[in-house]
């Protein structure tokens, strides 16, 4: 994976959000997103451990063409903040 | 000729249902080939072929449920004569094929041997039935003894002379149905009345077999696909509370704890990931399971099972990892020769195996662990004392990583530090056993470059 495989496109805080949805939907096919609060920690509102979350994060790395870094990653706790950080990195 | 029976896939499997054929008559499979999915209680799994040949013919009919040991396709022994051998390692025992503590031929076993060619399931289930191995001639050509001959010879020994002497406790005013111990344990499991069954065993007396269909709710013969959603669920619990409940009524449990500073690894990790992409970085787990896998095989008294009333060493490690489902339960396949495998090949074996396991795809040569890790750390619980899984003597528990106050160099500091338990089978190991198993585990993650480093070649997979 690297950028030239994957130019990076700018991502809007809707398009981010489908795509944040479209990885979570992998890993947790039984959620309903909808029923989600989007401000509330990832493990705890979703169950997710740390293996579900390296998916997501290599999901959305592959989505946006370019690695998340695991420091950034690790700020990532809601899917309030992955939307924002991906949609601040593709800008 | 040679006949694939439906396996026993667990302590406590009575039946199966095949679900679908992944070969077709003529296909030439080779021992360690996947050539059926069959449901159990608790998952579907992914049934592997214990021998070379060349499918004969299909004997069952998918989505019909059938009792272990029943013939489901016949195998011609036509495998390719000399091309490559088989792609597992002859170490990578399928369950029947007896992990005996010597690596000996286990599929040509005559005589006084041909007794101990029992995998430990079916030994163990021996030893409940109170049943010889050692007088037991088995129907499968190739010398393996299957849980049916285990049954087949407890009732027929039991039966003729059955209810008055033999039993302890006539169920209520005198005498109770003629059944054999396990039947008689597994009725009392599930709380079903002896009385009302029918026993098919010889002499009308009743076997397992027959208790196990009305035990879980979701035994639906012949209908798969009726196995499934809050049913299957229920059949996993169940599946589930028998396994446990049978590890704490045998196993007298003993716990140690240690904490260990994973200030190096922690460190190490953080390196190492930085400059990874993310489909490649590791997770402390991988870590974890190396130095679990390390020291299970420098102690081989704690990866070893119990059985007969004897230790069995296992040999190779293979780890058993216990993985949560999303809707609810737990499983534990195991990652097969963990001991030989890289930090890298533990890390893709494992997210492997948690996304094969939570979609129902657990196969059957990872059925049978020879030690298992619980790991809660995402939890955030301090420590997790886990409860055997038998005939496993023990079981490691990993609560979460966390920074606290230690001394060091004396000096007071703060470290990422990570309580690690030991639940050990007293029977078969000792507080000294399992106390040197915990040092050696601590030890070795401070190591973190040595644990990276590839594991000796020759013997890996």
């Amino acid at each position: 994976m690297t950028d030239s495989d994957h130019p990076t496109m700018p991502l809007t805080s809707v398009t981010a959000m489908a795509a944040v949805a479209d990885a979570l939907r992998r890993i947790a096919p039984e959620l309903d997103l909808d029923a989600v609060d989007r401000s509330a920690p990832l493990r705890d509102e979703l169950d997710l451990d740390s293996m579900d979350v390296l998916s997501m994060i290599t999901a959305l790395s592959d989505h946006i063409g370019s690695p998340i870094a695991e420091r950034d990653a690790a700020e990532m706790t809601s899917v309030d903040a992955l939307v924002d950080y991906l949609v601040r990195r593709t800008a | 000729m040679g006949e694939f029976r439906m396996p026993s896939l667990g302590a406590d499997m009575d039946r199966g249902t095949l679900l679908e054929w992944r070969v077709a008559p003529g296909d030439v499979v080779r021992r360690g080939d996947i050539v059926a999915l069959v449901d159990t209680d608790k998952s579907e799994v992914e049934v592997e072929v214990f021998e070379d040949g060349t499918v004969a013919e299909l004997l069952v009919e998918p989505g019909t449920e059938v009792p272990v040991g029943t013939p489901l396709a016949r195998l011609d022994p036509t495998g390719p004569p000399s091309a490559a051998p088989p792609p597992a390692a002859p170490s990578h025992a399928p369950p029947a094929a007896a992990p005996a503590p010597a690596p000996a031929p286990e599929t040509t076993a005559t005589g006084p041997h041909a007794a101990r060619t029992a995998s430990p399931l079916v030994r163990h289930l021996a030893e409940v039935e109170g049943v010889d191995l050692a007088g037991l001639e088995p129907r499968d050509p190739s010398g393996l003894l299957h849980r049916d001959d285990i049954e087949r010879a407890a009732a027929t020994h039991r039966a003729p002379l059955a209810s008055p002497p033999a039993e302890v406790e006539p169920p209520s005013g005198g005498r109770g149905p003629s059944a054999s111990p396990y039947a008689r344990r597994l009725a009392a499991e599930a709380g079903v009345d002896l009385a009302e069954l029918r026993g098919t065993g010889p002499a009308g007396a009743v076997v397992a077999r027959d208790v196990m269909p009305t035990a879980p709710p979701t035994a639906a013969v012949s209908d798969a696909p009726s196995a499934r959603g809050g049913d299957k669920q229920a059949s996993t619990r169940l599946a589930i509370a028998r396994v446990m409940a049978r590890s704490k009524r045998e196993i007298p449990h003993f716990y140690l704890s240690s904490t260990i500073d994973l200030a190096a690894a922690s460190r190490w990790l953080e390196l190492e990931n930085d400059r990874r992409p993310p489909e490649h970085r590791l997770l402390p787990a991988s870590l974890l399971l190396r130095a679990t896998a390390l020291a299970a095989q420098q102690h081989p008294g704690i990866n070893a099972w119990w059985i007969d009333d004897e230790v069995q060493l296992a040999g190779d490690v293979d780890l058993g990892v216990a993985i949560s489902l999303r809707s609810g339960g737990v499983v534990t396949p195991s990652i097969t020769d963990a001991a030989h495998r890289s930090l890298d090949d533990l890390m893709t074996s494992l997210r492997d195996l948690v996304q094969r396991a939570r979609a129902g795809n657990v196969r059957s040569s990872e059925l049978q662990g020879s030690i298992t890790v619980t790991n809660l750390g995402d939890q955030g619980v301090d420590a997790v004392f886990g409860v055997i899984n038998p005939p496993q003597v023990a079981i490691v528990g990993f609560g979460s990583i966390a920074e606290r106050p230690v001394a060091h160099d004396g000096m007071l500091t703060v470290h990422p530090v990570l309580t690690c338990t030991l639940s050990a089978d007293h029977r078969a190991v000792d507080g000294h056993l399992g106390s040197r198993f915990l040092r050696t585990l601590a030890n070795l993650l401070q190591e973190p470059d040595a644990l990276a480093a590839d594991p000796d070649p020759g013997a890996g997979p």
